[in-house]
């Protein structure tokens, strides 16, 4: 990475910014713990303000006028459209109307080449060097939604070739995998992380680079992965304007609680 | 099933009454909000050991029975208690060790079963974890599943749609059902026979209040059995369901409880670190836990001026402004 470049950005607010442009009007966003709320709350004050926010604990619709630390934080419950539950969340992701306009956000602790996840234990499952929180609802919504987003940090023992615990599908083992194994359509359609977003191939489905962070080179990314990809396709990211920084800063995060 | 008028008892007597040794036991709440911290508290004071446990991703609750070495065996979600700790550290610790064993569901098979528990059928169909190690690797040894009766054989089993792809489904996930014999509960209102009204989000908690055979309600406020009897269709579980209640004023502390009180940072923060080193975690028991009669000493402790702190608005319900960093 050059250290000539000047940034008056962070890395993970450049994340954050890059993950809530793949947010559109219309889209019901289902986020996660941590960073994935907070590119969902950019997005609703940025690119899509007619986007819909909703949580796995049965939030739906959340006024989000601070950032919540846990997707059952109180502050998810003021000024929703519905309270309910788990069920009235993933019956929502599953419903045949409103499920196709789910779009997930996603992290974990590994990923491979067709954007299958382990957030469960890295090491053996019956004695795991590292235990971590387990699935949540985040099986269950990469099992169901037609788009997800993921973010990873860029390391190479997290891009890995073999999942230690496969717990969220991507496309399982290629074009045919979900349909095989039952699952219905969808899969993940970006990966952004601190050093750029990976994409899915069409045909293939495979992992691909998409686009590069201004300072960072494709080969700098394929030096942090246990796999490589196709980086034919990459062209530099573009970094957030004033206005999305403002925006994010003022209106998501003013504590800096996840952008650090 | 008990129609008593008045179920009202303390929290000592109710533990002790239900919650045995090696019981089956579910906590409601969700990471750091309305988990029973009171009971939990208190159960673990009782010393209270080899609980098999139900969670989807009760947090802070989970994360302390198994700090105090009440659970032997845990099936579960998420392990987590958001920002606090990503991953619920004492959970970690003895998943690492070796110490509790662990079966891994989703939260949506979580729900799933304790919903088929309420509704008296054997399991439930989703087509959440196809393809994934939730469908393909198993937790309890098999040996211990054909010997158990209060644990089915199967972890989950895979099925072909019976109505031939109605619905476009090739195959479905089906998720055992479960039936506590107690779970507990903290709600907002309660009156004296235990109809309980929840205020914000219910999660699972009325789901796995009625898959229990017995259940227990600790409540922020309790009424008299004429006020939840108006506007009913706010209340979510009649007292049919429950068997004890017990009035405990921040009785989800330190997690939170919408409407009364935001989660405790401070607090939160201060387990988290006492909870990655074992000697400084049983000095964390023995000031917070053992050091209380109950949890009005607790309350106490922590004092009125960091109660006022996390106190609720009362247009958001949770404590603006607060200093969360």
């Amino acid at each position: 990475m050059s250290d000539e470049l000047e940034m008056d950005y962070t890395l993970r607010e450049m994340m954050t910014i890059m993950a809530a442009r793949e947010i559109k009007n219309g889209d019901i966003v289902f986020c996660g713990t941590g960073i994935s709320m907070l590119a969902a709350m950019a997005a609703k004050n940025i690119n899509a303000p007619e986007s819909v926010i909703f949580f796995e604990t049965g939030a739906m619709d959340s006024k989000l006028e601070e950032i919540p630390l846990a997707v059952a934080d109180p502050r998810v419950m003021y000024h929703t459209s519905a309270n309910g539950g788990l069920l009235d969340s993933f019956a929502a992701m599953q419903n045949p109307v409103t499920g196709r306009r789910v779009i997930g956000i996603l992290g974990a602790a590994q990923i491979d080449m067709f954007g299958n996840l382990n957030s469960t234990v890295i090491g053996d499952y019956h004695s795991p060097e590292i235990r971590f929180s387990g699935s949540g609802g985040g099986c269950d919504v990469a099992s169901f939604v037609p788009r997800s987003i993921i973010f990873m940090q860029h390391e190479k023992r997290k891009f890995v070739n073999k999942l230690d615990y496969l717990t969220s599908p991507g496309y399982l083992d290629g074009p045919r995998g979900r349909e095989m194994a039952g699952l219905p359509q969808g899969g993940p359609v970006a990966v952004i992380t601190d050093m750029g977003v990976m994409g899915f191939d069409d045909e293939t489905k495979e992992m691909y680079l998409a686009g590069f962070y201004p300072g960072v080179s494709p080969q700098d990314i394929l030096a942090k992965m246990e796999f490589s990809v196709d980086i034919s396709r990459a062209g530099q990211a573009v970094p957030p304007t004033m206005e999305e920084l403002e925006l994010l800063r003022e209106r998501c995060d003013s504590q800096r609680l996840i952008l650090g | 099933m008990n129609l008593q008028q008045d179920k009202v008892t303390d929290i000592k007597t109710a533990i002790r009454t239900h919650i045995k040794d090696g019981c089956h036991l579910s906590i409601g709440g969700f990471t750091i909000n309305r988990n029973p911290m009171a009971a939990v508290y208190e159960i673990i004071r009782s010393k209270i050991r080899n609980i098999h446990l139900y969670a989807h991703s009760n947090g802070q609750g989970v994360d302390e029975l198994i700090g105090g070495g009440c659970v032997s065996r845990l099936e579960i979600a998420y392990g987590g208690s958001g920002k606090f700790a990503p991953t619920c550290i004492r959970f970690r610790k003895a998943v690492q060790e070796n110490s509790i064993e662990v079966e891994d569901y989703t939260n949506y098979q979580m729900t799933l079963r304790f919903l088929a528990g309420a509704m008296g059928v054997p399991f439930l169909p989703t087509r959440s974890s196809l393809g994934t190690d939730i469908v393909n690797r198993w937790g309890f040894p098999k040996e211990m599943r054909q010997t158990e009766p209060d644990i089915p054989d199967e972890k989950l089993v895979i099925m072909e749609n019976p109505f031939q792809g109605w619905h476009d489904v090739g195959k479905v996930v089906l998720v055992p059902a479960i039936r506590p014999d107690v779970t507990i509960i903290h709600v907002q209102k309660a009156d004296r026979r235990g109809n309980c009204r929840i205020n914000g989000l219910a999660f699972a908690d009325v789901e796995q209040a009625k898959a229990a055979k017995h259940v227990i309600v600790t409540c922020e406020t309790l009424c008299d059995n004429e006020e939840l009897k108006t506007d009913s269709e706010q209340n979510q579980i009649p007292f049919i369901h429950v068997d004890a209640v017990v009035h405990i004023p921040k009785g989800a502390y330190p997690t939170a409880c919408y409407r009364h009180y935001d989660y405790d940072p401070k607090y939160l923060k201060n387990y988290a670190l006492k909870a990655r080193n074992d000697e400084e975690y049983v000095t964390y028991m023995e000031t917070f836990i053992h050091g209380c009669r109950d949890h009005a000493d607790l309350i106490a402790m922590i004092g009125s001026e960091q109660m006022a702190i996390i106190s609720a608005d009362s247009v958001t319900g949770y404590a603006k402004d607060l200093d969360r960093r």
